[in-house]
């Protein structure tokens, strides 16, 4: 069961999730602060460690549209956030899958900020509202990447491969 | 059945006689981009090779350009220290293709790229950027990545797992009325398929419109087919590509071109009659929120931007000096321009255009992308409301997430500058 703790609409562009003026700051273990600072209450909880891991950002379509800066995603990586939009923009959903922060595209989706949620399979039940949302499968390029643990390890293993 | 651009791009980049929409290819990269934002890419890098046993050496430094541009000269100390890693490890390396702080040679990386022969028709491109589609102007296949994806590149010389993208083609005719521009065109575009309407896909531009453009205006309406969230935006190379190359990026062999076949499948064709276009202004706070300029003249504005990635180049400039030559800017707005790159800087002293500018009031600061991504060098007050040419327009771009950003033209940029308002440029400031 994960809990929603932001609800946000259409086009969330990465100037929202990670905005530029901190994008001197690059390292995935520093990020976190950042995120979300222009919405200050939110950002607030998050470092203060009030959610726990797997709560979920529900967004409308074209959720990461905009700049291809990784540190909006790894942003949510680092406290372990779930995204669950109706669709991503192209460079987000990428490094998302890159970096191994878990998105869901969820067409139909609709929760509000308190909604209980549950990720079964392909669908998305709102225990809440008692409504369930079909998943989309991810591009399906993507899998490899995912089931290696991220692209990282799933390079590294290239490596290696082409040295034998 | 025949290929798109980006389909036999892809086949060519696979060593492969066809390839398909949809299907997933491994291509070989013919060149890798970053910028301040190697920072994190040299990190994700180092992860890669730990417990390898392996030295980590990119697969080929004549392949990889490093460009500092989003923060020049350096706003803070920690920007200072990336660059200062970022040296190290061009030099290190043997990275040939860097771009430092520097009058003569910097600037802008969707400039500094195609303006010293960089890119060639037909390439791979990829970059830490999102605006990399820019050089599908020259024929190439380019788009953004993010950091962990660029280290992968820099450890292996292909992008992994690459589903080829489907394509929208986009035929525009007609001549272009007077002070409305190749960015008038974009920006009615993505307001008519909205900021998600080429998702996953490849806007090619053809039309006589097109085939006339300069490259200049070719590299405005590729840099900003990402805001429609195209995967790249791409021209068929022609004679007028071949005469950039050869001119200004002073390739001297021969080039070989190749478009898409006559047959090909397009997922949808646009069509557009640029001869009836207004001026076009993206209002806040998305970039597919487009208006023509007489529906929001009178609109009050405290900055104007002239610059970036999209609209920093000479015939840019060009039309900004045209506007305000023998003028003031109000007294209400503060004016900043940032040539795209020290050479179009040079170009536009040489020519007076600088001369002009200053002359109207105009600040010309160094290139580099200035205040569009919110960073430094003109920060917005709460309140403010900037008129930019540059590419985005979303809540806190501009570093402020309580002032406005309208996107335009250079050309509806400067009339605006000297009446204080946003203002069509056929009427006059």
């Amino acid at each position: 069961m994960s809990k929603v703790v932001l609800k946000l609409g259409d086009d969330v562009s990465t100037d929202i999730i990670y905005p530029g003026r901190f994008m001197a700051t690059v390292l995935p273990s520093e990020t976190p602060q950042y995120a979300f600072a222009d919405i200050p209450d939110f950002n607030a909880r998050l470092k203060k460690g009030e959610f726990t891991k797997e709560s979920v950002v529900v967004a409308g379509k074209n959720f990461g549209c905009g700049s291809s800066r990784e540190q909006a995603a790894s942003c949510l990586k680092g406290p372990d956030l779930v995204v669950i939009a109706r669709h991503f923009a192209r460079i987000f959903l990428q490094n998302s899958i890159n970096l191994g922060l878990k998105t869901i595209i969820c067409p139909d989706i609709e929760a509000e900020e308190g909604d209980e949620l549950e990720i079964f399979g392909d669908k998305v039940i709102n225990n809440t509202s008692g409504k369930t949302f079909p998943i989309k499968p991810l591009p399906k390029a993507r899998q490899s990447i995912i089931d290696a643990g991220g692209l990282i390890p799933y390079t590294r293993n290239r490596l290696l491969e082409r040295k034998v | 059945m025949g290929m798109t651009m980006v389909e036999k791009i892809l086949a060519r980049a696979t060593g492969r006689t066809s390839v398909k929409a949809g299907e997933v290819v491994e291509p070989w990269v013919d060149l890798a981009m970053s910028h301040e934002n190697g920072a994190l890419v040299l990190n994700q890098f180092h992860e890669i090779y730990k417990g390898t046993g392996m030295e980590a050496r990119v697969w080929d430094p004549s392949r990889i350009a490093i460009i500092f541009d989003h923060r020049v000269p350096a706003e803070s100390s920690k920007t200072a220290t990336n660059q200062k890693k970022l040296r190290e490890f061009v030099a290190n390396q043997g990275i040939g293709k860097f771009h430092d702080i520097r009058g003569d040679e910097g600037g802008i990386c969707h400039q500094i790229l195609p303006e010293n022969g960089y890119i060639r028709p037909g390439y791979v491109v990829v970059g830490t950027d999102s605006h990399t589609t820019s050089h599908g102007a020259l024929g190439a296949f380019a788009f953004g990545i993010g950091a962990t994806e660029m280290a992968s590149v820099w450890a292996l010389g292909i992008v992994l797992n690459v589903e080829v993208p489907g394509t929208i083609k986009v035929v525009v005719n007609g001549e272009l009325p007077k002070y409305v521009l190749p960015k008038d065109l974009i920006l009615f575009l993505i307001g008519k398929i909205s900021a998600e309407g080429a998702n996953f896909k490849v806007i090619e531009f053809h039309g006589s419109t097109i085939q006339k453009m300069s490259t200049s205006g070719r590299l405005t309406i590729c840099n900003m087919s990402v805001e429609a969230g195209a995967t790249s935006g791409i021209v068929p190379p022609d004679s007028m590509t071949l005469g950039y190359l050869k001119k200004i990026a002073g390739i001297e062999e021969q080039i070989v071109v190749f478009g898409p076949d006559s047959d090909a499948t397009y997922d949808q064709i646009i069509e557009i009659d640029a001869s009836r276009l207004d001026p076009q202004v993206a209002c806040p706070h998305t970039v597919d929120n487009v208006k023509s300029v007489q529906e929001v003249a009178g609109k009050k504005i405290q900055q104007v931007v002239i610059g970036s990635c999209t609209n920093g180049r000479l015939d840019d400039i060009e039309v900004v000096a045209q506007i305000l030559r023998g003028k003031k800017v109000n007294r209400d707005v503060r004016m900043l321009i940032f040539p795209a790159s020290g050479r179009i800087f040079r170009e536009a002293i040489e020519n007076g255009y600088v001369t002009t500018l200053m002359e109207a009031g105009a600040v010309v600061a160094n290139s580099g992308c200035g205040p569009c991504l919110g960073v430094h060098q003109g920060a917005l007050a709460d309140g403010d409301t900037a008129l930019s040419t540059t590419n985005r327009n979303f809540k806190g771009r501009m570093g402020n997430p309580n002032s406005e950003v309208y996107l335009c033209s250079p050309a509806v940029a400067a009339a605006s500058a000297l009446t204080g308002v946003i203002t069509d440029p056929r009427i006059g400031g």
